[in-house]
Order: structure tokens, then sequence, then C-alpha cells
């Protein structure tokens, strides 16, 4: 029986614009002063099992970066808690420190994640050297047997990101992340700046990993494509909320919400059997500003099924089935 | 069918102080009037210098030094500024990946408009309105009029990218060369843009160059498709055959790795190694490193092969047919 290694309970995040003196005086003065605030992650709550790795999908603006950080520590919640094994993953009052080293973090661009003016064995030993993972004699061979790992030939630990193609430097990443021995891998967008080519070398790498280190993860991700051939379980977000989260093969087969139902109708697929010109069927209108998501259900003016009541009544997640989750008033529906 | 455009033996090359780089090296595409033509290739492949040489926009130290563009039948290889700049935006038209790179964001979108149409026609104000507002209703924004008066900042990403395209298509050019379009854009906006695209090319008889690195997204848009490969085509064919029944390696081995396609949690098939620099690539087929199948044959560069029904495949060892 797997149990949850990574509970969030009732995360919510908001990012509020610093107020300005102009603001703060006219304020004193007695006008009225907007405050303008984005809802990231509205009270989201989710269990990753030990050993599954979750899909996390959506628009950009939608969230899932700044979930991803919560899970991994680096941003407090504003309200709600993320624990792993049951113990909080940041600490709750005064500076939010993170109190774990055992969620690792892998980002999007390794050319903004790795310091330009570091040798990467440097890079990948600072964090297990802090943390007395190991001594600094045992140091080398240790950066040696991480590189090793994800494939770089361990000579490379005295050079620096620059000699290092896209690629190669997301391997580093990767290595470094997997140098702190974590059991739960954040994985943010690690294969959107690469190439077709490349992009399969790194997600066969990942799959190595997580196969030989019995690795837990999150992979954030646009692309439908690369979570579908990824994930156990996927969860679909849209302005601040889950829309819908299950079992991988269950949602792609037959998705519940009307947002991942036209997502994955509007997504091209590289059909091969049956290439050829299609019909794109896009979903109508723009992504609402997350500054101020419409009323109700953020998706109502999107959604075809959407009525008087999607307007005013936000849905909740409710249980479809043993293993799914929808929110949606209408979800039986189809 | 004349063509509406036919590139001939193009080539492109760029004089660094480091050497000389080949970016397009011998680049040949036809396309006639109301098709979609996918320009598919990795990043560094030469894809978007094709493009650009197709509008003449190559800047120093970069050249072509050989081949011949001709846009329904007038060669543009050769033409001095002035006749360039009286085909360009007129019978020719290129949008970007960034909207921001076509549009200016100090001036509002109608002077932008505006500028555009008196480049080529001595017009009414009156007439330039109506033109502008029929453009852009043309390409799907909800308020033409509000959008008119509006400066590039105001508008979201998809609605920058709505404007570009209705700027290129002011003066129904023949062709248009799209480098990445829907790239920046979110999935539910790319999914409207493409569906526009696929309309107006067919309404209006454009035919679209649609260079890209997603082959999911040529696979539902381009009639005919031709893949890059350090600098040179290695393989072209109607979108249908190529994609079923790929002939080069490379195209086999891009097509594998696209995940989603295959069974999931199991091994994507991978190209090894990495795209080769383009200066003084070593002689012969540029894949052959790469290439499972590549032996003391591929030290030569291989031709174009004709392989019937409008396929051709840059390889020695083509695969079989199915």
């Amino acid at each position: 029986m797997s149990t949850a290694l990574l509970e969030l309970d009732g995360v919510s995040r908001r990012f509020s614009r610093r107020i300005s003196l102009g603001d703060r005086i006219a304020a004193k003065l007695g006008a009225k002063v907007e405050r303008r605030e984005v809802r990231a992650v509205e009270d989201v709550s989710l269990s990753v099992l030990r050993g599954e790795t979750l899909g996390l999908v959506g628009e950009s603006g939608c969230g899932k970066s700044t979930l991803g950080r919560i899970a991994a520590g680096i941003l407090p919640p504003t309200t709600g808690t993320a624990r792993l094994d049951g113990m909080p993953v940041m600490s709750e009052t005064g500076r939010h420190q993170k109190l774990t080293t055992r969620v690792q973090t892998v980002f999007q661009d390794p050319f903004a994640s790795l310091n330009p003016r570091r040798r990467i064995g440097d890079a990948i030993a600072e964090g297990p050297l802090a943390h007395g993972l190991v001594d600094r004699a045992g140091a080398n061979a240790y950066v040696a047997e991480q590189l090793s790992r994800v494939g770089l030939d361990p000579s490379y630990a005295s050079r620096f990101p620059h000699q290092f193609s896209g690629g190669q430097r997301q391997r580093v990443a990767i290595a470094r992340a997997l140098a702190m021995k974590p059991d739960l891998l954040i994985c943010d967008e690690p294969v959107a700046s690469l190439d077709v080519s490349i992009q399969a070398q790194v997600l066969n790498l990942f799959l190595d990993l997580r196969r030989a280190l019995n690795l837990t993860a999150i992979f954030i991700s646009h692309d439908l494509g690369v979570v579908r051939h990824l994930s156990d379980r996927v969860a679909i977000m849209y302005l601040g909320r889950i829309v819908e989260i299950g079992p991988a093969a269950e949602i792609y087969a037959s998705p519940k919400h009307p947002y991942t139902q036209a997502l994955l109708a509007s997504v091209p697929r590289l059909n091969r059997s049956h290439a050829g010109r299609s019909i794109f069927r896009p979903i109508a209108g723009e992504l609402p500003s997350p500054l101020a998501p419409p009323p109700g259900c953020h998706f109502h003016p999107r959604c075809a099924r959407a009525d008087a009541r999607c307007k005013v009544e936000a849905p909740v997640l409710r249980p479809m089935g043993d293993s799914r989750r929808a929110a949606c008033h209408y979800a039986e529906a189809g | 069918m004349m063509a509406a455009l036919e590139v001939r033996g193009l080539k492109t090359h760029f004089f660094t102080r480091n050497g000389v780089v080949k970016a397009v090296d011998g680049v040949d595409l036809r396309i006639e009037p109301g098709r979609v033509l996918g320009l598919v290739g990795e990043s560094g492949s030469g894809k978007s210098v094709t493009g650009l040489s197709i509008l003449g926009l190559i800047d120093p130290p970069g050249r072509i030094v050989e081949g011949s563009v001709k846009l329904d039948g007038q060669e543009l290889v050769g033409l001095d500024r002035d006749a360039a700049r009286r085909v360009r935006g007129r019978k020719i038209a290129m949008i970007f990946q960034d909207p921001m790179m076509t549009l200016n964001p100090v001036l509002r979108v109608d002077t932008q408009m505006s500028m555009a149409l008196r480049a080529h026609e001595s017009l009414s104000k009156d007439s330039i309105r109506e033109r502008s507002l029929a453009a852009l209703g043309r390409v799907g924004l909800p308020a033409p009029e509000q959008c008119l008066t509006a400066y590039p900042h105001q508008l979201s990403g998809g609605m920058r990218q709505r404007v570009a395209i209705s700027i290129a298509l002011l003066h129904s050019p023949s062709v248009i060369v799209c480098d990445e379009p829907t790239t920046a854009l979110d999935v539910s906006i790319q999914g409207q843009i493409l569906q526009e695209m696929q309309r107006l090319g067919a309404e209006l008889g454009v035919a679209l160059v649609w260079i890209t690195h997603d082959l999911a997204v040529v696979s539902s848009l381009a009639h005919d498709i031709a893949v890059m490969y350090a600098g040179r085509i290695v393989e072209h064919g109607p979108t249908e055959d190529v994609l079923a029944h790929p002939r080069h390696h490379y195209t086999r081995g891009l097509l594998d790795s696209v995940p989603g396609e295959g069974t999931p949690g199991e091994k994507l098939a991978q190209i090894p190694g990495s795209i080769p620099a383009l200066i003084d690539l070593p002689p012969g087929c540029a894949f052959k490193a790469r290439c499972g199948r590549a032996d003391g044959a591929c030290e030569t560069m291989p031709e174009i092969a004709d392989l019937g029904q409008g396929r051709g495949a840059r390889c020695v060892h083509p695969l079989e047919a199915a």
C-alpha cells in the first residue's frame, strides 16, 4: 500500500503589489486605493503518493509553477500547509525557512539556474557539503558519481556552464538536485527550452532515474504529450484552481471537466497514422487576467455548458468515481 | 500551376571572425497558391535564416551567396533596395515568433497600419480606416474599433500576434512566411491562431511557409513538409506520407522522439548526440555521426533523391517505402 509522501492541505498563495508611498499618503488622505492582488494558487489540496509522478498541467498564469514552488519549500503558502511525510516543508512562522532537504527542484532554464562563474563540480558539491551528506575528502568522488549517473563524463566537473549545451546543462541541473538525495523531485518545465531530439534524451534520463532511485516527482509542464508520457496521475489547473485530477490514462481518455476537454481537443497532435489537414477546435475567448478572475467558476466565460449557476457559485473539486475528482457543476453530464 | 514561391539552390552564408557559417547551404522549395508548406527543423538547422533570406532580410556578416528566389515568377535575389521594398510587405510578408518584433511599442495600432498601407498605396483617411478595420476583423479580433486605438502593450500576446497577422494581410500578399508564430502563445490561443491561418490561407489563396520545430502543428496544418538539418533540406513530400512513412533517418528519429505517441512510461526513441556546429561541417552527410545506418558511402554528401509521388530524401540508404 503506497502512502502519501507529499500532502498539500488547503494551500493558497496570493501576491500583492507593494503599496507605494504615494498610495499610502492618498489612503491617509481618505482616497480609495485599490489593492490589487493575484491569487496565484487558490485553496489547493492534493497528495502525491510515494513513487508516483504527478503531472501538473495548465496554461501560463494558472499557478502551476507557484504550486510547485510551495511544494518545494521555495515559497511559503499564504494559507494552508505543505507536508512531507507529515512534517512541514517550511516553518510556518518567522522567516519561513525551508526545513527539509528531501525536496529538490529542477528549473526550466538551465542557463539561469547555474551560476556562470562556478565550476559545475563545485555547484553540485555545495549542497551535499553544507548538509553533511559528504565530507570534503569524498566530495570529488561524490560529484563524479552524480555526473556519471546523468550520463555526463566525470571529468566535466571542472568545466563552467558555458561549455555545455542546453541538454547537458539540464543534466547538470538534474545531477545537482539528485546530489541532495531527495525523496521528492519537483521538475518545473525541465524540457521546455530543449529541442525535440534533446528533449527525448532528457526525458529518457528522467525515466531511468525514476526507476533506479524510486523517485517521487511532480512534473510541471504545459506540454500535454510530455505529461502523458511521464505521469501516473495528472492535475489540470486553471487560474489558480485545480479543475480536474486523476489517473493520467483515464483523464486523457475521458476528461470530465469542460476545460480539460477543450484543452485536449485544442492541442495539435502528431497523429502519424492519419495525419493530414485537420480542423482545429480551439477554446474560444482569451485567458482572463489572474488579477481579475471571473466570479463563480473561473472557466464560465469560455465554457459552452455554463449557465447562471456557474457565474455565481464556484464549483468544488468533487469525487468522480474512485480515483478522480473534477470541479464542475455538470461534470456528470459527460 | 505556377508556383507562388520557388526557391532554388539558395545559399546564405555568414562570414564571421571564426569562419564561414553555412546556415543555409543549397535549399530548394516550391509552394503553390493557397497551400501551406511546413518547414521543420531543430534550432540551428537554418529554417529561420531560410525564411529571412526569402524576404531579403539578411544583414552582414550574412549574405545570400548563391541561388534564386522567385515570387510569382519575379526574381528577388539581387534586387536593389528600393525594388525590394516595393515587393516586401506588398507581395510577400513575414510574421515572427514575437509580435513585438513587428509592432512598434510607442505607436498606436492604427498608426502602424496606416504606415504599412501608405508604404505601397496612396489612400484617403477613410479608406485607410476601412481597410484596417477589415483586416483586423478578418483575423478574429473581437472588437476591431477598440483595437485600432490601442497601443501594443494594452493587448494580450494572442491579440498582438493577430494584429501582426492582419498587418501582413493588408496588401493581400501572395506569400506569407510565418516564423514560429504560435510558439510563444498558450495552447488555447495557439489553436485559435492556427484555425484562423488555415481559414485565411484557403479563403485568400495565400501561400504560407510555416517555419516551426513543432511536428504536431505541421501535421495538422501543412499540405507539404520539408525537413531541414544543418542548412539543407533532408526530406520533403506531402505531410501525410512523410509522417506515416519517413524515408530519411533523421525524420524518423525526430518523429519517434515526440512524447505522447507511444506507450506512456516506455523509453522514447532518441537520436544520440547533438546538432553539429555549422562552422566547418565535416564532408559528407551532416547527420552521419548520429545515424545508426551510416557507413563509408555517407562520406560524400548525397543529393536529394527523387522517390516519386512528390517525395525526396537526401540519403544514400533511404528507409524502405511502406
